[in-house]
């Protein structure tokens, strides 16, 4: 799964640190690497083929970075081609001059077509719309009352006649214009793409209600077949966009990559669970991240942006550089940090981890961010400040204060003495092979950049990979991440709503959040997760 | 000491937040970055000129939902659908890379490749594809296998050996031996036929699980369907009791087979909905319970949980739960595998129902699952229809997925 790509990707870098120039051997097997991995990741066989040759012209293309290994160059390439593609242009909503503007849904059985619907009526609603629903599915048990139940939740009128699909998605229509609704959503019965009289009808339904948008469902772990069933829709019915289902589940979605390429229209929106509101619009970034198996970073910034004191994290990051970090700037970071949920959970987060930390953040119980923070909050400032002048009485003082054994006192000294000066030689350009930094105005600026440019986090990350100085144990925890080594997956990490990367982080495979008790019926809280991000709603005309 | 990794941790989580949110205001400031809220260049759909809705007459019945028929269960059960037949919309998509392998003389590079693309684009996996060509290469090399037509044919007879109940590990691929090893519950192994305990005084309760949309609830009403033209007197538990208008939908069903059901109120608990079944169908005499459940992603650790409850609450006496079948949606890539072995772990899967493989997906993920897991797929979905349901032959999934 995730693990995979990132061993992959850390032996890839191992192996071409410390070379000057990338040939094309090394491009050779960089890349096929990166074929197994979006093989595995479900993208189609034909879009990789077609991904891996861009990303080799787009590598051989460009000069040699100075800061960035061959491997990290590689790997920066393959995920900014995987957000041009995904992404570029995007599908501004209009609406019809004459209402409604007409939305059918239609893909395969199972996608999620009737959810959305309903949560595509309760966004529009959101949007100040009067939408309407259309239950043209006939074919499946129940699922117009479905329909009908979902669209009571979003406070939404749902039309459906017992007659016959194309029939009924025209009366529905027709419905909407008499009661002047603005938008009208038609969820239709799931269909092969290799059904023929399906498909047909289909067809025969978009032409008598003339949508605005046709967009096609699709769910994010439909493996090698994204290709066929999306052409096949698009050729039948023309689309205007695709919409992914599912992505609460940890399949790594390229599908998406694929239908993208071959259908060529916006991927509009992404769907994240069964609760109507688990909807937003799509990140093409986030879901490169994903397809690669790397952390999705992009939530956690989100919501550090959202929830840490910039100015203060600001002064101690430069005070960090500087080697002048002390113990009241620890202490305030672990306030910060704390905002952030759980520690673990946001460690598995972060690209750059080797496997050996991400096995220990694993097991990073919260309970000992407490004690840590005990026993420095039992320390006077000037403590914090210097704590070289903790003597033996001292630390006997903060142990019994903190309810802690001096020992623990002595080992928490002792380590953040060791960070304090690897912070330092990070600061100052102690670092080997970074071609030399200087001062700490560089060092930000270079870790900034390169975390700006990569946006995934890829090449600043491999800045702390070697720090200047510390003790061999540091040394080989911090291991030989020259490379993100992908994140612990994403685990409960939901490429929308930044408040996923807190929230929900132990909604995951290992995490405990989320109600225990049996899921209450839709609209109920099955773990509490803020919706926020940025929506941009279509300009009203 | 657990502390060096609190200290490292904060620090490494504040410097990278840090050096991001200081370096996204700097190239903000500099122009590089656009501003969130600055939408991209934009494609407008133009609005489509209106046409007057035509009145056709539809090529498909419509089920109105409402007044469901009841299926009379006296009539005589129709011939079952043979997987070959019903796959024929799909067939024939490789059929010209295999039949041209077939017809090559001599195995090369090209034949290699054309094998490889056809493995991966049946959602075989890159490892399950690559030791495959692995054992068949070696067989080539040593002239064991000699031409296209050979080479056809063994690694048909691989894939089948793969698919093998008890069989997978064995087969050349050298994979670890894993059959019997998955599925740690069953005590006994049914091989591929669905197992009923025909003991006095069980109840035998078959669990049906998945994640969201694969067919679970359909599969239980041609389940249903089937059994209870064989003679055997079902019951259906409702256990979905998420999921907007499941119960009808099962209901649906339930009338179309003259079975009944047990449904429990919206959001209400499944477990105690599927231990009413069983005690119903004591009272009552059925021999079959047939609990579906709801969709749920092998990733959502509470879900799990209450799966789990629902299995330990249908397998105490009277109830034994003698099948746990995990439906798989044909279309899913590599995600199952992830489900298979989540869903093992936690319910002790006993076998697998591959559904919609009418389609133009040809599934063949179950063969790393039953390679890795043991657990052989035992159904195969084909349809919606009540009829729409056949037991699963390696063979025809292996013709089907090579294509000739």
């Amino acid at each position: 799964m995730f693990d995979a790509l990132s061993d992959r990707l850390e032996r890839v870098a191992t192996r071409l640190r410390g070379r000057g120039r990338l040939s094309e051997a090394d491009l050779d097997e960089a890349l096929r690497d990166i074929r197994n991995a979006l093989l595995e990741a479900d993208v189609e066989l034909g879009v990789v083929v077609g991904f891996t040759d861009a990303v080799r012209v787009r590598c051989s293309g460009e000069a040699i970075s100075k800061s960035l290994t061959p491997g990290q160059q590689v790997i920066r390439a393959v995920h900014e081609e995987l957000i041009r593609v995904l992404g570029g242009e995007t599908l501004k909503l209009t609406y019809a001059s004459r209402p409604p503007t007409v939305v059918l849904l239609a893909g395969l059985q199972g996608s999620g077509k009737t959810t959305t619907a309903a949560k595509l009526a309760q966004w529009w609603k959101q949007q100040g719309r009067n939408p309407m629903l259309v239950g043209a599915d006939l074919q499946r048990p129940a699922a117009v009352e479905q329909l009908r139940i979902m669209g009571a939740q979003a406070g939404v009128t749902v039309f459906s006649e017992p007659t016959d699909p194309v029939a009924v998605a025209a009366a529905g229509v027709e419905e909407a214009r008499r009661i002047g609704r603005d938008v009208c959503i038609i969820d239709t019965a799931g269909r092969l793409a290799v059904d023929q009289a399906l498909m047909e009808e289909v067809r025969r339904i978009s032409e008598a209600t003339s949508p605005h948008y046709t967009l096609l469902v699709i769910d994010s772990m439909t493996g090698q077949d994204a290709v066929a069933t999306a052409s096949a829709f698009h050729e039948a019915l023309e689309l205007d966009g695709v919409i992914l289902t599912k992505l609460d589940g940890d399949a790594r979605g390229g599908a998406a990559l694929s239908v993208k390429e071959v259908v060529g229209r916006p991927i509009v929106f992404a769907s994240t669970g069964e609760r109507l509101g688990d909807f937003d619009l799509f990140h093409p970034d986030r879901m490169a991240d994903r397809i690669l198996g790397m952390g999705d970073v992009l939530s956690l910034i989100e919501q550090a942006e959202r929830t840490m004191d910039r100015d203060s994290v600001e002064r101690s990051a430069t005070r960090m550089m500087e080697g002048r970090f002390s113990l009241e700037d620890f202490l305030q970071q672990l306030q910060q940090v704390k905002k952030l949920g759980s520690l673990g959970g946001v460690l598995k987060l972060l690209p750059g981890m080797s496997k050996e930390m991400r096995q220990a953040a694993g097991q990073i119980d919260d309970r000992e961010i407490d004690r840590v923070e005990a026993i420095v909050r039992s320390m006077t400032p000037a403590e914090r400040d210097d704590p070289s002048i903790i003597d033996g009485s001292r630390r006997v003082r903060v142990a019994r204060g903190s309810g802690r054994s001096t020992q623990e006192v002595n080992a928490l000294l002792k380590q953040f003495r060791e960070m304090q000066k690897m912070m330092k030689g990070l600061g100052t350009g102690g670092m080997p092979g970074m071609g030399g930094m200087g001062g700490k105005g560089a060092g930000m600026g270079r870790l900034a950049g390169m975390l700006g440019g990569a946006r995934g986090g890829l090449g600043g990350l491999g800045a702390l990979g070697s720090p200047g100085g510390g003790d061999a144990d540091l040394q080989q925890l911090l291991g030989s991440t020259g490379v993100p080594g992908g994140g612990g997956g994403l685990v409960g990490a939901k490429p929308s709503g930044p408040g996923a990367a807190a929230g929900d982080l132990g909604g995951g495979r290992d995490g405990q959040r989320g109600s225990g008790a049996p899921r209450a019926s839709q609209g109920g809280g099955k773990g509490k997760r803020k919706k926020g991000g940025r929506v941009t709603p279509p300009k009203p005309r | 000491m657990i502390a060096i990794w609190i200290v490292l941790a904060v620090v490494v989580v504040a410097l990278l937040t840090t050096s991001v949110l200081v370096g996204t205001r700097r190239r903000r400031r500099a122009g590089q970055l656009a501003p969130p809220d600055q939408a991209p260049p934009t494609v407008e759909a133009p609005p489509r000129p209106s046409v007057p809705p035509g009145r056709e007459a539809p090529e498909r019945a419509a089920a109105a939902p409402a007044a469901p028929p009841a299926a009379p269960p006296a009539e005589a059960p129709p011939a079952p659908p043979r997987l070959r037949d019903r796959l024929g919309k799909a067939r024939g998509l490789f059929s010209g890379v295999v039949g041209s392998i077939r017809s090559r003389g001599a195995v090369g590079a090209a034949t290699w490749d054309d094998l490889e693309v056809a493995l991966l684009r049946a959602d075989v996996g890159v490892a399950t594809t690559d030791a495959l060509l692995a054992g068949l290469r070696e067989r080539v090399r040593s002239k064991e296998v000699a031409g296209g037509d050979q080479l056809v044919d063994a690694l048909r007879a691989d894939l089948v050996e793969l698919l093998r109940v008890g069989g997978g590990a064995t087969a050349r691929t050298g994979g670890a031996d894993r059959s019997g090893d998955g599925a740690a519950e069953p005590a006994r192994p049914s091989g591929r036929a669905l197992r009923f305990d025909e003991e006095p005084g069980v109840t035998n309760v078959w669990l049906f699980v998945g994640v969201n949309g694969v067919g679970k609830t359909t599969t239980v009403g041609k389940v249903a369907r089937q059994q209870s033209l064989a003679g055997r007197s079902v019951l259906l538990a409702a256990g979905d009791t998420f999921r907007a208008a499941a119960g009808e939908q099962l209901e649906t069903w339930a009338d179309r087979s003259g079975v009944e059901i047990v449904r429990g109120a919206e959001g209400g608990d499944p477990s105690a909905i599927v231990f009413d079944a069983v005690q119903r169908a004591v009272a009552r005499g059925n021999d079959l319970v047939l609990a579906d459940t709801a969709g749920r992603f092998h990733t959502k650790v509470n879900l799990v949980e209450e799966l789990k409850k629902i299995r330990r609450v249908a397998d105490r006496d009277p109830g034994r739960v003698t099948e746990v079948l995990l439906v798989l949606d044909a279309t899913t890539g590599q995600n199952a595998l992830a489900q298979a072995r989540q869903f093992t772990e936690a319910v002790a899967v006993t076998g697998l129902v591959l559904t919609k493989l009418d389609g133009s997906a040809k599934g063949g993920i179950v063969i790393a699952v039953q390679r890795e897991l043991g657990i052989p797929v035992k159904l195969v979905g084909l349809g919606e229809g009540p009829d729409d349901l056949v037991p699963f032959d390696p063979e025809e999934f292996v013709d089907a997925l090579l294509g000739g």
